[in-house]
């Protein structure tokens, strides 16, 4: 884990090859957590895996959390880990809700491509379309669902149970 | 493999795509495979997953923390005391307990069982899947003793609910510990006898040797953790790498393969279980005394007996019961070793008492995506090998 002040000089570093991408840092509970502004998510990641001195080359986890009522709502969580240090920093990206239509990041597969289920997952739950990931499509849903159910606006239950007897009866 | 890349080019051959599972022994659960095949090769393969999920990470959000245990419980089914871990482990981090050294012992011990247990499935069901029927009796015989070991200090056989927020539910009862200790006395012998079942097996040897290769690299890169990448020459444990519990404190080793085959992937597997025997004997040695559980009223249940003599153990006792307790918003993600690799939990605590994230990140979905690589342009019935030896938990996939 980079400490506060570590945090500090990464997000400086980061600052001088990519002006205005950190947005904001947190050191919270012993995690290291950088927002970034998700125009810019895979440069940033892209430098914290290459640039010299820095080695996050593993992404332990991709995943998202809605923090309805705060705006921007969604956040995209990447978990990075350096295991030659044994560090691990949170990247995260917050997204808005667009007025119309499906909210939207750049996929990191390229990148990473442990991310194609995850970012699969993400969309399929919280319907953030990842542009450029080879297959944009529904993982543990039908393809044919209707939602987003990990949004904190779906309610919980209420979900029909298609038995044959009650598509018989109520069909 | 290599040679299979370009064979069949001078058979009248096409390629035929076929569907194997959801329903299929050999896919170790609701697992389906879309598979392109020519000829017996596999050329490209698709899984599709999805067939058990149940929405339990929904379904936490609507719970107070303490009853979220049960659900994750129920995600990998196999593993139940990794998943308790994961999600305890996150939500005290969140709330900053500290929790009493026994208790650390105590989950230890059964994070180990949990890890042999884990194993002996994975041996059982794979080596019948090569043929090997007679190893499933002796794995599961084993598998029983550990699972009345959880009877006895838990009340159930799986799924036990065992790992509470700030510690564990009980200390374990008498007799438990000759129990335990009989059983690691003779577990070491028993894995020997496996190992005398196997590795001289021509059978299981030419199925498992050179097979279902992938690169260290690339394993790294599709982000496989566990013995899959152990198997493949990479010393990575999670245990070994950060302070959790008190693994530090433990003398063990962590088995690693050289060719990264499938036949690796079964000789580190099996050298764990006794490494996790080790892990078991010291903590049983060196299990300190004291209280087994956190003593902090604000999270903890208050002991049974207090509740008829103190009014304020009961109103502890009460607004625990009811209401739960409200976490600080605030957000962790915490990883363990799992029997598939890295298990991480990742808790958003938005200040009231009930979660408004909980997600797990599951190994074998993860792992997963490398069954293409292991499988492509190799026969099918090295496919079949290679998804055993990964073996995935379908109920931890689609959680």
């Amino acid at each position: 884990m980079p400490d506060g002040p570590g945090l500090e000089l990464i997000r400086g570093e980061i600052e001088q090859d990519h002006p205005g991408a950190v947005l904001d840092t947190s050191f919270d509970r012993e995690q290291a957590a950088l927002v970034v502004d998700p125009a810019q998510i895979i440069a940033v990641l892209r430098w914290l895996r290459d640039a010299p001195g820095q080695g996050y080359g593993f992404l332990s986890s991709l995943h998202a959390a809605d923090y309805l009522p705060a705006e921007p709502r969604f956040g995209i969580h990447y978990e990075l880990l350096n295991r030659d240090r044994i560090e691990r920093v949170r990247v995260k990206a917050m997204l808005a809700n667009p007025a119309e239509g499906l909210p939207e990041i750049d996929s990191c597969v390229e990148l990473f491509p442990t991310a194609e289920f995850q970012e699969r997952e993400v969309y399929d739950f919280f319907g953030i379309v990842f542009r450029g990931h080879p297959d944009m499509t529904r993982i543990l849903l039908p393809d044919d669902y209707v939602g987003w159910p990990q949004r904190r606006d779906f309610p919980i239950g209420g979900e029909p149970v298609t038995f044959t007897y009650n598509e018989r009866n109520y069909g | 493999m290599a040679e299979l890349a370009t064979a069949g080019g001078n058979l009248d051959t096409e390629v035929m795509t076929i569907n194997i599972g959801p329903h299929h022994p050999a896919t170790h659960g609701v697992l389906r495979l879309v598979v392109d095949l020519e000829g017996e090769i596999v050329r490209d393969l698709r899984p599709v997953i999805g067939y058990v999920h149940t929405g339990i990470e929904k379904s936490c959000e609507d719970k107070s923390y303490w009853k979220v245990i049960p659900f994750v419980e129920r995600m990998d089914y196999v593993s139940y005391f990794f998943q308790m871990e994961a999600f305890c482990g996150a939500v005290e981090r969140l709330v900053g307990l500290e929790i009493p050294p026994r208790a650390k012992y105590l989950r230890m011990i059964f994070l180990e069982l949990n890890r042999i247990h884990s194993h002996l499935v994975w041996l059982g069901t794979t080596a019948l899947d090569l043929g090997a029927v007679s190893m499933l009796w002796y794995c599961f015989r084993e598998r029983d003793r550990i699972l009345d070991l959880f009877e006895m200090a838990t009340g159930q056989r799986m799924h036990t609910r065992y790992f509470q927020v700030g510690g564990v539910i009980e200390d374990i009862p008498r007799g438990f510990e000759a129990k335990l200790r009989q059983f690691v006395a003779d577990m070491p012998v028993r894995v020997g006898q496996y190992q005398d079942l196997l590795d001289r097996n021509e059978v299981f040897l030419s199925r498992t040797k050179n097979t279902g290769i992938v690169s260290r690299e690339r394993l790294l890169e599709l982000g496989v953790t566990g013995p899959l990448l152990r198997a493949a020459g990479e010393p990575w444990d999670l245990r070994k790498a950060f302070d959790y519990l008190a693994y530090p404190e433990m003398d063990f080793k962590v088995p690693v393969g050289t060719v990264g085959d499938n036949y690796d992937r079964y000789r580190v597997r099996v050298a764990e279980m006794i490494e996790s025997v080790r892990i078991i004997e010291q903590a049983l040695d060196g299990l300190p005394e004291g209280p087994f559980i956190a003593d902090d009223r604000k999270y903890v249940l208050p002991p049974r007996s207090e509740l008829s003599t103190s009014m304020e153990s009961l109103i502890h006792h009460f607004k625990l019961v009811t209401e739960g307790y409200r976490v600080e918003a605030g957000e962790v993600y915490y990883a363990i070793e799992s029997p598939r690799g890295e298990l991480g939990c990742f808790v958003l605590a938005d200040g009231s008492a009930k979660p408004a994230r909980v997600h797990i990140r599951d190994a074998s979905f993860v792992n997963l995506q490398a069954f293409k690589d292991m499988s492509v342009d190799s026969y099918v019935a090295d496919m079949i090998c290679s998804l055993g030896m990964l073996d995935p938990i379908l109920g931890g996939v689609d959680r």
